[in-house]
């Protein structure tokens, strides 16, 4: 039987591999620059899922890291060319690391609705820093006129200019993210996060150290949001304080339970979905927002399971236990819908 | 800094302080009580200082944009609890923050049809207008007075419904323990209901009394929010009187912060916040882990 279920979703995930390659190859410039754009937010939510699905932690400030990310990069840009990658990569990466720590320590001495609260204020905290001070152009945030670079022995490896190749490289990163957090889950590190979303009491009392493995889950997901920040902004070519806003925290929640948390890659799904259906929307009415809310309440009462549900519903046969997602609990049991 | 304009400036926190103890005490009563947390509470402030608007704009009257934006927000609140918050008291929080996010997105841009986007101001009541002359330079506007007579008036009300009536002795009950409640044959349900319902209403009335000294404009709700929640969060979550006192720090920190610290006040309260994470993650009178 597990054999069974294995053999497809390998051949799938070949198969979708084989697609994302092709494709910029085969549509126009405006779809390699959208997939783009997707695939990074897509990571976002990836990040985001580490600490909401297999943590049970409600983080609404995932944001504010990939904002940062972002705004990092337009710090170490220079005025006459390129940020070099070598160098303001791994910066906007540590930096981001040293923020997330410190958010995550405070935040995580709190439970459920307490930590959701904490963590939307402190990422507001970050929103308002780059909003209300001169620091990086207030509220209309700044343009970042040239691309990083990947210069060895005086060459750019990388053209992030053309649309294929930057495309190439969220293909990359969104591949490694998936990996990344496909091993730490299926780890003994990743084993003790979903015991602590458990039950908590029951994993400190057999020994784990709970509070260390969630912040290392907290700074990691930071961390990797904070990477698609970076590049995003790269792609864009502009930070604005909007990038850290809790709307955007919100948003990538609700990508995370419309793609369905009990796997890696459904928030990705739930990313491309989303950002789909906004693109739709934008074109065709003025008063989008409002579909887009109305879908964020149906997919909350008719669809609490997500696309994934949506799936097993059309195709029953597909059904196996280990999809149902974890979720993390309110102090009363949860009825049945 | 003189005497007297230090005074001014702590009459400027204690008001508010107590305006955000208006909006915080909706807030942390729907936490404490129903186990929900609200995001939308802030688009309830920012619709209640656009009814007030649009009621004092159609009959010149601002106790009738009080009167009415209560009364309509109240309204809006029994009708969203029957749709959609009952069958959420049961749900984990992660449900009750994306509904409340889906329904900010609506309000935002119902809000946007019915009244447009752009920033208005309200007028306050002519008797209420005009300032009270301290010295020949400083003044202090009348409604501002009032604002803080008011607040209190309605601290004082939400006090005595919890802590001296029938309905505050259910509404305990039910915050202390739910089940049991319900299991003595007492109708928390029903309760649960006027407890949402008010807690919006409160919202509203915070942004009503704010039009006239603040101008009214679509983002004024996000802003609020994110205070409200720090002011919870000090206070420790379903305490009222932990919102006052919260309420009343934040009011201070952030009022002197502007005075002594302009540089870095937008980041003060956040900081006073990280450090009773410190000392007490509960909050200052929060009792257990919700």
């Amino acid at each position: 039987m597990k054999r069974l279920s294995k053999i497809p979703s390998a051949g799938l995930i070949a198969a979708v591999l084989a697609v994302a390659v092709a494709l910029p190859f085969v549509v126009s410039g405006y779809y390699v620059q959208f997939a783009s754009k997707a695939m990074l937010v897509g990571m976002l939510a990836l990040s985001l899922n580490l600490v909401v699905g297999y943590g049970g932690l409600v983080s609404l400030c995932h944001a504010a890291f990939f904002g940062f990310g972002g705004y990092m990069l337009a710090f170490m840009t220079p005025e006459d060319g390129g940020a070099s990658l070598w160098l303001s990569l791994p910066t906007a990466l540590l930096v981001v690391a040293a923020v997330a720590l410190v958010i995550g320590a405070l935040s995580l001495r709190t439970r459920g609705i307490y930590f959701i609260m904490v963590t939307l204020a402190f990422g507001e905290m970050l929103f308002y820093l780059f909003h209300d001070t001169k620091i990086a152009g207030g509220s209309d945030g700044m343009y970042i006129y040239f691309k990083p670079e990947l210069v060895v022995g005086g060459r750019n490896l990388l053209d992030l200019e053309s649309a294929r190749t930057f495309y190439f490289v969220a293909l990359a990163l969104l591949a490694g993210a998936a990996v990344l957090v496909k091993e730490l889950v299926g780890s003994p590190f990743g084993r003790a996060l979903a015991a602590a979303r458990d039950n908590e009491r029951r994993a400190l009392s057999l020994g784990f150290p709970v509070f260390r493995v969630r912040l290392t889950a907290f700074v990691v997901s930071g961390v990797i949001a904070g990477m698609a920040g970076f590049f995003s902004a790269s792609q864009f070519g502009f930070v604005a304080p909007q990038m850290l806003g809790w709307h955007l925290s919100a948003t990538i929640l609700v990508m995370v339970v419309l793609g369905g948390m009990g796997s890696i890659i459904g928030p990705v799904v739930g990313a491309f979905a989303l950002i789909g259906l906004e693109e739709v929307l934008k074109t065709s009415f003025e008063h989008w927002k409002l579909i887009k809310g109305l879908v964020i309440i149906a997919l909350v009462f008719l669809l609490p399971g997500g696309l994934r549900q949506l799936a097993t519903l059309l195709m029953p046969e597909r059904v196996d236990a280990s999809a149902t997602p974890a979720k993390p609990r309110s102090d009363e049991a949860p009825a049945n819908v | 800094m003189d005497a007297l304009t230090f005074g001014v400036q702590l009459l400027n926190g204690v008001q508010y302080g107590l305006l955000l103890f208006l909006v915080a005490a909706g807030l942390t009563l729907v936490f404490g009580i129903l186990g929900v947390i609200n995001l939308a509470h802030g688009a309830f402030y920012m619709l209640g200082a656009y009814f007030a608007y649009w009621i004092s704009a159609h009959t010149g009257s601002f106790a009738a944009a009080l009167v009415g934006g209560v009364a309509i927000s109240f309204l809006l609140g029994l009708v969203l609890e029957e749709l959609f918050v009952k069958r959420l008291y049961g749900r984990d929080h992660l449900a009750q923050v994306l509904l409340s996010f889906g329904l900010i997105l609506v309000i935002d841009e119902v809000r946007q049809m019915l009244f447009g986007k752009d920033v208005h101001s309200v007028a306050p009541p002519a008797w209420l207008q005009g300032s009270i002359q301290l010295t020949d330079v400083l003044s202090y506007p009348v409604y501002r007075l009032a604002l803080c007579v008011v607040c209190l008036a309605a601290a004082g009300a939400i006090f005595y419904v919890i802590q001296r009536t029938r309905l505050g002795m259910i509404i305990r009950a039910g915050a202390e323990n739910r089940d049991m409640t319900r299991a003595l044959g007492i109708p928390f349900d029903l309760v649960n209901k006027y407890v949402f319902a008010g807690g919006i209403a409160l919202a509203a009335l915070g942004g009503i009394l704010v039009s006239p000294i603040s101008t009214v404009f679509p983002g004024m709700g996000d802003g609020m929010l994110i205070l409200s929640f720090v002011v919870v969060v000090l206070g420790g979550i379903g305490s009222v009187a932990g919102a006052a006192i919260g309420a009343l720090m934040i009011g201070l920190t952030d009022t002197f912060g502007k005075v002594f610290f302009p540089q870095v006040s937008s980041i003060l309260i956040y900081v006073l916040m990280a450090g009773v994470l410190l000392w007490r993650p509960n909050g200052l009178l929060g009792k257990k882990e919700a």
